[in-house]
Protein backbone atom coordinates (compact mmCIF):
# COMPACT_ATOMS: atom_id res chain seq x y z
CA UNK A 1 0.00 0.00 0.00
CA UNK A 2 3.01 2.32 0.46
CA UNK A 3 3.87 2.26 -3.24
CA UNK A 4 0.28 2.89 -4.23
CA UNK A 5 0.07 5.79 -1.78
CA UNK A 6 3.19 7.36 -3.26
CA UNK A 7 1.78 6.97 -6.76
CA UNK A 8 -1.51 8.55 -5.64
CA UNK A 9 0.48 11.36 -4.07
CA UNK A 10 2.40 11.88 -7.32
CA UNK A 11 -0.85 11.98 -9.29
CA UNK A 12 -2.37 14.55 -6.96
CA UNK A 13 0.77 16.68 -7.05
CA UNK A 14 0.84 16.66 -10.85
CA UNK A 15 -2.86 17.54 -11.00
CA UNK A 16 -2.25 20.41 -8.57
CA UNK A 17 0.66 21.70 -10.66
CA UNK A 18 -1.49 21.44 -13.78
CA UNK A 19 -4.24 23.43 -12.09
CA UNK A 20 -1.85 26.16 -10.99
CA UNK A 21 -0.49 26.41 -14.51
CA UNK A 22 -3.72 26.49 -16.52
CA UNK A 23 -6.26 28.35 -14.37
CA UNK A 24 -6.58 32.12 -14.28
CA UNK A 25 -8.81 32.46 -11.23
CA UNK A 26 -6.52 33.33 -8.31
CA UNK A 27 -8.64 31.47 -5.75
CA UNK A 28 -8.62 28.25 -7.76
CA UNK A 29 -4.85 28.55 -8.29
CA UNK A 30 -4.59 28.84 -4.52
CA UNK A 31 -6.83 25.80 -4.09
CA UNK A 32 -4.55 23.84 -6.40
CA UNK A 33 -1.56 24.82 -4.24
CA UNK A 34 -3.44 23.33 -1.29
CA UNK A 35 -3.88 20.20 -3.39
CA UNK A 36 -0.11 20.03 -3.87
CA UNK A 37 0.45 20.45 -0.13
CA UNK A 38 -1.95 17.58 0.49
CA UNK A 39 -0.13 15.37 -1.99
CA UNK A 40 3.10 16.03 -0.10
CA UNK A 41 1.32 15.26 3.19
CA UNK A 42 0.23 11.92 1.79
CA UNK A 43 3.80 11.13 0.76
CA UNK A 44 5.00 12.03 4.28
CA UNK A 45 2.40 9.80 5.93
CA UNK A 46 3.16 6.90 3.58
CA UNK A 47 6.90 7.17 4.18
CA UNK A 48 6.39 7.46 7.93
CA UNK A 49 5.58 3.74 7.79
CA UNK A 50 9.18 3.23 6.73
CA UNK A 51 11.16 5.71 8.77
CA UNK A 52 9.20 6.29 11.94
CA UNK A 53 6.64 8.71 13.34
CA UNK A 54 8.63 11.86 12.43
CA UNK A 55 6.88 11.94 9.06
CA UNK A 56 3.54 12.44 10.79
CA UNK A 57 5.00 15.21 12.96
CA UNK A 58 6.09 16.97 9.77
CA UNK A 59 2.60 16.61 8.31
CA UNK A 60 1.34 18.38 11.41
CA UNK A 61 3.73 21.28 10.72
CA UNK A 62 2.80 21.37 7.03
CA UNK A 63 -0.88 21.63 7.97
CA UNK A 64 -0.18 24.52 10.33
CA UNK A 65 1.84 26.38 7.72
CA UNK A 66 -0.90 25.71 5.15
CA UNK A 67 -3.49 27.23 7.46
CA UNK A 68 -1.35 30.32 8.02
CA UNK A 69 -0.66 30.58 4.30
CA UNK A 70 -4.37 30.29 3.47
CA UNK A 71 -5.22 33.09 5.89
CA UNK A 72 -2.58 35.48 4.54
CA UNK A 73 -3.11 34.53 0.89
CA UNK A 74 -6.86 35.04 1.06
CA UNK A 75 -6.31 38.39 2.75
CA UNK A 76 -4.04 39.37 -0.15
CA UNK A 77 -6.69 38.20 -2.65
CA UNK A 78 -9.32 40.29 -0.86
CA UNK A 79 -7.17 43.39 -0.92
CA UNK A 80 -6.30 42.82 -4.61
CA UNK A 81 -10.00 42.38 -5.39
CA UNK A 82 -10.75 45.64 -3.66
CA UNK A 83 -8.25 47.34 -5.94
CA UNK A 84 -8.95 45.70 -9.33
CA UNK A 85 -12.51 44.36 -8.85
CA UNK A 86 -11.41 40.98 -10.24
CA UNK A 87 -9.42 37.91 -9.22
CA UNK A 88 -8.31 37.04 -12.75
CA UNK A 89 -4.50 36.88 -12.59
CA UNK A 90 -4.13 38.24 -16.14
CA UNK A 91 -5.10 41.63 -14.76
CA UNK A 92 -2.29 41.72 -12.21
CA UNK A 93 0.60 42.52 -14.52
CA UNK A 94 2.37 45.29 -12.66
CA UNK A 95 5.40 43.12 -11.87
CA UNK A 96 5.44 41.42 -15.27
CA UNK A 97 8.24 42.27 -17.69
CA UNK B 1 -10.57 -5.70 1.75
CA UNK B 2 -8.30 -2.88 2.82
CA UNK B 3 -6.77 -2.81 -0.64
CA UNK B 4 -10.20 -2.44 -2.27
CA UNK B 5 -11.04 0.37 0.16
CA UNK B 6 -7.73 2.06 -0.68
CA UNK B 7 -8.37 1.88 -4.42
CA UNK B 8 -11.90 3.28 -4.01
CA UNK B 9 -10.61 6.17 -1.89
CA UNK B 10 -7.76 6.81 -4.32
CA UNK B 11 -10.18 6.90 -7.26
CA UNK B 12 -12.44 9.34 -5.42
CA UNK B 13 -9.44 11.51 -4.51
CA UNK B 14 -8.18 11.66 -8.09
CA UNK B 15 -11.68 12.30 -9.44
CA UNK B 16 -12.11 15.13 -6.94
CA UNK B 17 -8.74 16.59 -7.90
CA UNK B 18 -9.67 16.54 -11.59
CA UNK B 19 -12.94 18.24 -10.63
CA UNK B 20 -11.01 20.94 -8.78
CA UNK B 21 -8.89 21.65 -11.83
CA UNK B 22 -11.55 21.62 -14.54
CA UNK B 23 -14.83 22.81 -12.99
CA UNK B 24 -15.86 26.30 -14.05
CA UNK B 25 -17.57 27.50 -10.90
CA UNK B 26 -15.25 28.28 -7.95
CA UNK B 27 -17.81 26.89 -5.51
CA UNK B 28 -17.95 23.56 -7.38
CA UNK B 29 -14.15 23.49 -7.38
CA UNK B 30 -14.17 23.98 -3.64
CA UNK B 31 -16.68 21.22 -3.02
CA UNK B 32 -14.63 18.83 -5.17
CA UNK B 33 -11.64 19.79 -3.02
CA UNK B 34 -13.59 18.83 0.10
CA UNK B 35 -14.27 15.41 -1.48
CA UNK B 36 -10.56 14.98 -2.19
CA UNK B 37 -9.60 15.99 1.35
CA UNK B 38 -12.15 13.63 2.91
CA UNK B 39 -10.96 10.67 0.89
CA UNK B 40 -7.35 11.53 1.70
CA UNK B 41 -8.36 11.42 5.36
CA UNK B 42 -9.63 7.90 4.66
CA UNK B 43 -6.26 7.00 3.14
CA UNK B 44 -4.56 8.39 6.26
CA UNK B 45 -6.67 6.05 8.39
CA UNK B 46 -5.61 3.11 6.22
CA UNK B 47 -1.99 4.17 6.74
CA UNK B 48 -2.52 4.10 10.54
CA UNK B 49 -2.29 7.89 10.97
CA UNK B 50 -5.55 8.27 12.87
CA UNK B 51 -4.76 11.59 14.51
CA UNK B 52 -3.79 13.16 11.21
CA UNK B 53 -6.98 11.86 9.60
CA UNK B 54 -9.01 13.64 12.27
CA UNK B 55 -6.94 16.82 11.89
CA UNK B 56 -7.32 16.62 8.12
CA UNK B 57 -11.11 16.60 8.42
CA UNK B 58 -11.31 19.21 11.17
CA UNK B 59 -8.65 21.69 10.04
CA UNK B 60 -8.54 21.24 6.26
CA UNK B 61 -12.04 20.19 5.24
CA UNK B 62 -13.55 22.17 8.11
CA UNK B 63 -11.62 25.36 8.72
CA UNK B 64 -9.52 26.11 5.63
CA UNK B 65 -12.18 25.17 3.08
CA UNK B 66 -14.79 27.24 4.94
CA UNK B 67 -12.34 30.16 4.82
CA UNK B 68 -12.06 29.74 1.04
CA UNK B 69 -15.83 29.47 0.67
CA UNK B 70 -16.24 32.55 2.83
CA UNK B 71 -13.92 34.56 0.58
CA UNK B 72 -15.67 33.32 -2.59
CA UNK B 73 -19.05 34.30 -1.16
CA UNK B 74 -17.72 37.60 0.17
CA UNK B 75 -16.29 38.62 -3.20
CA UNK B 76 -19.42 37.25 -4.93
CA UNK B 77 -17.39 35.06 -7.28
CA UNK B 78 -19.86 32.16 -7.19
CA UNK B 79 -21.40 33.23 -10.48
CA UNK B 80 -18.09 33.35 -12.35
CA UNK B 81 -18.90 30.70 -14.92
CA UNK B 82 -16.64 32.09 -17.64
CA UNK B 83 -14.13 29.61 -18.98
CA UNK B 84 -10.87 30.77 -17.45
CA UNK B 85 -8.45 28.19 -18.74
CA UNK B 86 -5.33 29.63 -20.26
CA UNK B 87 -4.97 28.73 -23.91
CA UNK B 88 -2.44 28.40 -26.70
CA UNK B 89 1.24 28.22 -25.91
CA UNK B 90 0.57 28.20 -22.19
CA UNK B 91 -1.46 25.01 -22.48
CA UNK B 92 1.38 23.35 -24.41
CA UNK B 93 3.85 24.49 -21.78
CA UNK B 94 1.64 23.13 -18.99
CA UNK B 95 1.35 19.74 -20.69
CA UNK B 96 5.11 19.69 -21.23
CA UNK B 97 5.73 20.43 -17.55
CA UNK B 98 3.36 17.75 -16.28
CA UNK B 99 4.74 15.31 -18.85
CA UNK B 100 8.27 15.82 -17.57
CA UNK B 101 7.10 15.59 -13.96
CA UNK B 102 5.11 12.41 -14.61
CA UNK B 103 8.11 10.94 -16.40
CA UNK B 104 10.42 11.62 -13.46
CA UNK B 105 7.87 10.27 -11.00
CA UNK B 106 7.28 6.99 -12.84
CA UNK B 107 11.04 6.56 -13.18
CA UNK B 108 11.32 7.11 -9.44
CA UNK B 109 8.63 4.60 -8.53
CA UNK B 110 9.44 1.84 -11.00
CA UNK B 111 11.48 -0.24 -8.57
CA UNK B 112 9.34 0.65 -5.58
CA UNK B 113 8.02 -2.84 -4.75
CA UNK B 114 10.75 -3.18 -2.13
CA UNK B 115 9.17 -0.31 -0.20
CA UNK B 116 6.32 -2.49 1.04
CA UNK B 117 8.72 -5.01 2.56
CA UNK B 118 10.58 -2.18 4.29
CA UNK B 119 7.28 -0.74 5.51
CA UNK B 120 6.26 -4.06 7.03
CA UNK B 121 9.41 -3.91 9.14
CA UNK B 122 9.34 -0.18 9.93
CA UNK B 123 5.59 -0.03 10.53
CA UNK B 124 5.84 -2.29 13.56
CA UNK B 125 7.68 0.43 15.44
CA UNK B 126 4.81 2.88 14.87
CA UNK B 127 2.20 0.25 15.70
CA UNK B 128 3.96 -0.50 18.99
CA UNK B 129 4.11 3.22 19.77
CA UNK B 130 0.38 3.62 19.04
CA UNK B 131 -0.33 0.54 21.13
CA UNK B 132 1.60 1.98 24.06
CA UNK B 133 0.67 5.69 24.02
CA UNK B 134 -2.50 5.82 21.92
CA UNK B 135 -2.97 7.43 18.50
CA UNK B 136 -2.56 10.98 19.84
CA UNK B 137 0.21 10.17 22.31
CA UNK B 138 2.33 8.49 19.64
CA UNK B 139 2.54 11.74 17.67
CA UNK B 140 2.47 14.07 20.70
CA UNK B 141 5.54 12.45 22.27
CA UNK B 142 8.05 13.48 19.55
CA UNK B 143 6.16 16.74 19.01
CA UNK B 144 6.66 17.88 22.60
CA UNK B 145 10.17 16.49 23.10
CA UNK B 146 12.39 16.43 20.01
CA UNK B 147 10.40 18.96 17.99
CA UNK B 148 9.27 21.32 20.74
CA UNK B 149 11.21 24.32 19.34
CA UNK B 150 9.66 24.06 15.85
CA UNK B 151 6.31 23.59 17.57
CA UNK B 152 6.68 26.87 19.48
CA UNK B 153 7.87 28.63 16.33
CA UNK B 154 4.72 27.38 14.61
CA UNK B 155 2.73 29.15 17.31
CA UNK B 156 4.57 32.40 16.53
CA UNK B 157 3.94 31.82 12.82
CA UNK B 158 0.20 31.53 13.44
CA UNK B 159 0.22 34.74 15.47
CA UNK B 160 2.09 36.56 12.69
CA UNK B 161 -0.36 35.16 10.13
CA UNK B 162 -3.34 36.43 12.10
CA UNK B 163 -1.85 39.91 12.45
CA UNK B 164 -0.76 39.96 8.81
CA UNK B 165 -4.16 38.87 7.52
CA UNK B 166 -5.85 41.55 9.62
CA UNK B 167 -3.50 44.27 8.40
CA UNK B 168 -3.86 43.21 4.75
CA UNK B 169 -7.61 42.78 4.66
CA UNK B 170 -8.57 45.75 6.81
CA UNK B 171 -10.27 48.57 4.96
CA UNK B 172 -8.17 51.70 5.33
CA UNK B 173 -10.11 54.56 6.82
CA UNK B 174 -8.95 57.95 5.66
Amino acid sequence: MITESLILSAFLFVLGTFGVLIRRNAIIMFLCIELQLNAVNLAFVALSRLWGIEGQVFVFFVMTVAAAEAAVGLAIIISIFRHYETVNVDNFNLLKW
Amino acid sequence: MIDILFYVLAAVAIGGAIGVVISKSPVASLLFMVVTLASLAGVFVLLEAHFLAAVQVIVYAGAIMVLFLFVIMLLNLGHDYVQDLKGGTFMVLAFAVIGVMAGFLTRQFRGAGVLDAMAAAGGQQIDASIQQYGAVGAIARPLFTTYVVPFEITGILLLVAIVGALVLAKRRVS
